[in-house]
């Protein structure tokens, strides 16, 4: 993992401060909220429904077991005993005041963390696959990288007003486990013909009111040259941008109206320009940081588990929970376990603090210290012995957290929706939760295999419903409750939007309609054949059919 | 207009004349871009300082090679949550090597007074009397930051480096 140094912790224990003096600058009311509000975006404080609600960054989705139990003070301290794990591979509390805002940012700092760019119109935290560093697919630890990118974007002198949001991810495997399509900036990275490792660079996806598969301005990028091709990417968005249609202000849009090839020159001749300046990237800062990245010292693992291998034979519980939620590790005798934030009722990738704090134990005891959050809303741990497997199937049992259903009909994502967000037509949360209710029965579950089911609670899409193979969308119908559903998104390497099924369905009949589109695949699919598959093959038509029957 | 350079109030000797108003003699001037195209050689030929106003959406690459002759440049902000003005600064600095002075104008406010510092800008047109009373804790809120451009230096990583340098020998 990335370890701040004194001039880390300097950098953001001053941010804190100055997000001090900021704050109680508004308290006594000598910034108006128009001045004060993106001070507070860019330090994760978001006005919603209720309360403030904190953002807080946790870069590419790494952080070790001191930082989760400094999540579960400021959990317990300053909000009602939870948090909520993110799309983004954050954490938000959801109940915060904004005279303590500052003091929770202190806590963060203590364990070098922040809330910095979290929020705002600006280049927000990096997001990268969560199996980084430990995937046998992987080409190269993507966490460098975004390393490199967190700290090029921290409190940037000329993009801190952009049009609107920026998101970047990045991914060092073949497997596009980080969206990289859908986003501002996505970086892919892959080998040139001559076997160096560089980037395709991505521009221009996005999802929310208008979604797009991004466009391939650079096939394969230099490494040294990263930083300077950012930098150039974001000086033609922050230059020529719309601004004045804030739906139509992200890049996306930028690059749609210029048409890929305009954008394309206008960001090569910018890059051409800078690309030997004082961001080319030396050889030995790229080794500094990568360094922090080293794979950790494995402790040799004999060739057989046997506490692993009899309750394999004895539990059929245990085995249906290693075959779902855990996947190979590239160190033998190690594993990736992924922890289930999606128990049947629960409301999606919401932890206590207790169970913040189990996770830390668990992670300091069978996993070197070191937790992953998914954008999928679960967490991990990136390092676990095969051996200490039942020991960790048992723990996270006892915190709720061994719902054996990773990537399964009940793994959902869905943003907090109407019930806490002041953007949502509505709610989100309680529509997971019935689904989940509905198919609580795990046989069946694992019956239909592989399919996602993302839910939004409006057109901004933070619950990622375009790339669901089910996707779910709120809407506003004169006062009530209505869902869109679509089908056969997808979010990986053959990124797809999904597709309209029919007319929006009311609150009530949502849960029906979801279980009828499953019926529907179960019925028609081919031996072996997922969702996603089924429906590339027969299309809506079969689908529509089904789910508008009456019953 | 109420002038912030290097944390003073101080006098504006300059004059920003409108498009259509007759030119002042031996008085120290700012023009827009429009007016400096329209009317260059009367403008280069008087014997005072000529200062040019930009729009945010003025196209620097036009000016630039052109900016020495300018003693000071104007770059505005409409709204200070627009900050195309950032890139122009950094632009003319870095790229043109305006030496001259760089001024922000504007919705100017002192929350934003380090980053506009660190892309370029040296005096501030604001009459927000919390432009001077915040001065110098804005520009002291941070020992160094991380990117390797603009000013205000040092970086982190700069830091770093000298601190592991060997102490020289005597």
């Amino acid at each position: 993992m990335y370890a701040y140094d004194r001039h880390d912790r300097m950098f953001v224990h001053a941010r804190v401060e100055q997000f001090r003096d900021q704050a109680a600058r508004r308290l006594k009311g000598e910034l108006s909220e128009d001045e004060f509000k993106p001070l507070r975006l860019q330090n994760g404080l978001y006005l919603q429904l209720h309360a403030y609600m904190l953002r807080v960054a946790i870069p590419y989705g790494t952080l070790d077991a001191r930082q989760m139990r400094q999540l579960a003070l400021i959990a317990r301290r300053h909000d009602r005993g939870f948090g909520h794990f993110t799309t983004r591979q954050n954490i938000q509390f959801n109940w915060i005041k904004l005279e303590e805002a500052a003091d929770a940012l202190h806590l963060l700092a203590e364990v070098d963390m922040h809330a910095i760019q979290t929020s705002g119109n600006c280049i927000r935290n990096v997001t990268a696959d969560a199996w980084a560093g430990v995937a046998p697919d992987e080409i190269e630890d993507p966490r460098i990288w975004s390393e490199i990118i967190r700290q090029w974007s921290t409190n940037h002198p000329e993009f801190s007003f952009l049009p609107r949001k920026f998101k970047i991810a990045v991914t060092g495997s073949p497997a596009d486990r980080a969206a990289v399509k859908v986003h501002d900036i996505g970086l892919r990275m892959h080998r040139n013909a001559a076997g160096e490792t560089g980037f395709e660079v991505i521009v221009g996806g996005g999802l929310g009111r208008t979604p797009i598969i991004g466009t391939t301005l650079k096939d394969w990028l230099p490494k040294r040259d990263l930083l300077s091709y950012l930098e150039a990417t974001l000086r033609v968005y922050n230059r020529y941008g719309r601004r004045d249609n804030i739906y139509k202000a992200r890049i996306k849009i930028l690059v749609h109206e210029l048409g890929p090839e305009k954008m394309r020159d206008e960001v090569e001749v910018e890059f051409q320009t800078i690309r030997d300046g004082a961001l080319a990237l030396p050889a030995e800062t790229i080794a500094e940081i990568a360094a922090h990245f080293a794979p950790p010292r494995y402790a040799k693992q004999p060739g057989f588990a046997p506490a692993h291998e009899t309750l394999r034979r004895t539990s059929p519980g245990y085995r249906r929970w290693v075959e779902t939620n855990v996947v190979p590790h590239r160190e033998p005798g190690y594993a990736i376990v992924h922890f289930s934030l999606k128990p049947e009722g629960g409301v999606p990738g919401d932890a206590t603090a207790e169970q913040m704090e189990a996770v830390a134990d668990l992670a300091e005891k069978h996993s070197l210290g070191e937790i992953r959050v998914t954008h999928t809303q679960n967490l991990v741990l990136p390092h676990v012995a095969v051996e200490d497997l039942p020991a960790v199937w048992r723990a996270a049992e006892a915190v709720g957290f061994a719902t054996p259903n990773l990537d399964l009909v009940t793994d959902i994502i869905a943003c907090p929706g109407l019930d806490y967000c002041s953007l949502a037509n509505a709610r989100s949360i309680p529509v997971a939760q019935r689904i989940t209710r509905r198919f609580a029965d795990l046989g069946r579950v694992h019956e239909i295999g592989p399919l996602s089911i993302k839910i939004s609670g409006c057109i901004n899409a933070c619950g990622h419903h375009h790339i669901g193979a089910i996707g779910i969308l709120g809407v506003d119908k004169q006062g009530e409750e209505f869902y869109q559903i679509t089908l056969g998104g997808n979010a990986g390497p053959e990124a797809r939007l999904g597709d309209l099924l029919g007319p929006a369905v009311s609150a009530d009949r949502v849960v029906d309609t979801v279980e009828a589109v499953v019926e529907a695949y179960l019925a028609i699919r081919a031996p072996g054949e997922d969702f996603l598959a089924t429906y590339a093959r027969l299309g809506l038509a079969p689908f529509k059919e089904r789910a508008y029957a009456p019953r | 207009m109420p002038l912030v350079r290097d944390g003073k109030a101080v006098a504006d000797g300059w004059t920003t004349v409108a498009d259509d108003a007759a030119l002042p003699a031996d008085a120290p001037v700012i023009v827009s871009f429009a007016r400096w195209r329209a009317e260059r050689a009367v403008l280069e030929q008087r014997n005072a300082p000529l200062g040019l106003g930009l729009k945010n959406t003025d196209a620097v690459e036009e000016v630039g090679p052109e900016i020495h002759r300018f003693g000071l440049v104007a770059l505005n902000f409409p709204k200070f949550s627009d900050g195309r003005a950032y890139s122009q600064a950094r632009l003319l600095r870095e790229r043109y090597g305006f030496k001259g002075d760089l001024r922000a104008t504007g919705q100017v406010l002192p929350d934003q007074l380090i980053h506009m510092l660190r892309a370029g800008f040296d005096s501030f047109d604001t009459a927000d009397a919390r432009v001077l009373q915040q001065w110098s804790k804005s520009v002291a809120a941070y020992h160094a930051f991380y990117q390797p451009i603009g000013r205000l230096r040092p970086t982190l990583d700069n830091l770093r480096r000298e601190e592991a340098r060997p102490a020289a020998a005597d």
